[in-house]
């Protein structure tokens, strides 16, 4: 059979990790103190870069431990710390919006649920190092997605950096206590 | 156990699906973000499913841009969060009614 990804027991392991992956996703939303979302996110973060390992994208998947779990992670922390608000009695952490959640849910399952009933995806032949030639040597992982993201795709990469400049400086504005209203 | 592109095609619609409902349904302002996350997170694993389904490292590369992006928003995001807690002194998002700072 083509189109194979994971066979055998790393089959087993992926199974494994999506599941803890999802259930700690839908222990993000269930939960009422937004610490323990937090912490349920971290853990699905984690979970997600594990699958990402399983696919030979070991970069991808340390920068999402790095970046997430490192740096979005403890930003979260912070925030939830310096906001810190008492659990107000008799309001509930849900808004009655759930109507409208579950009428919403066929117009995206069902076109997903067709997609993947009739979709035959292109077989393409499997070239098994592909995730770590670069500059026609078999090197790591990492000196691939450099080579991608340096030669190939470096207007993109630049214009990343001026994003994150861009978000870095809308960050400090907002953040920024207006000093007229200060009393 | 043999796994297809249409498991992990499932997988992320899943996680998707619980950050979109979570966007929906929940009131907290930080939740809400973390939800958003989640949708991110799962626009990353299709991007490495579908890389490795078609042995092209495109999707690696343009995972870590997702990558990029969520942390920009984020760092908005919660400045938002913080600059909105001042003003109203709740996280609650149907106080957030006005657009004046």
């Amino acid at each position: 059979m083509t189109g194979v990804l994971l066979t055998g027991t790393a089959g087993w392991i992926f199974v494994v990790f999506a599941v803890l992956a999802l259930g700690t996703a839908v222990a993000v939303i269930v939960a009422k103190n937004p610490v323990h979302s937090a912490l349920f996110l971290l853990s699905s973060f984690l979970l997600v870069a594990c699958i990402f390992f399983l696919q030979q994208a070991e970069f991808v998947g340390t920068v999402q431990i790095l970046v997430y779990a490192g740096g979005i992670m403890v930003l979260f922390l912070f925030v939830i710390m310096l906001v810190h608000q008492r659990t107000v009695k008799g309001t509930t952490a849900f808004q009655n919006q759930w109507d409208i959640a579950l009428l919403l849910t066929p117009f995206f399952l069902i076109p997903f649920l067709y997609i993947l009933g009739t979709e035959k995806f292109v077989d393409v032949p499997v070239k098994p190092d592909a995730f770590r030639m670069a500059g026609g040597k078999l090197l790591g992982n990492t000196q691939a997605v450099a080579e991608a993201l340096y030669r190939d795709y470096l207007l993109p990469f630049e214009v990343a950096s001026v994003f994150l400049l861009v978000a870095m400086i809308g960050a400090v504005v907002l953040g920024k206590r207006s000093t007229e209203k200060m009393d | 156990m043999t796994i297809t592109i249409n498991h992990f095609l499932l997988v992320s619609f899943l996680l998707f699906a619980i950050g979109f409902f979570g966007v929906i349904v929940r009131r907290n302002f930080l939740t809400l973000l973390m939800s958003i996350e989640l949708m991110l997170n799962a626009v990353n694993l299709n991007l490495i499913a579908f890389s490795h389904r078609l042995s092209d490292l495109t999707g690696q590369v343009f995972a870590v841009f997702v990558i990029t992006i969520a942390a920009g928003e984020a760092a908005i995001g919660l400045a938002l969060t913080i600059s909105f807690f001042r003003q109203r002194r709740t996280l609650n998002v149907e106080e957030a009614d006005v657009l004046r700072g």
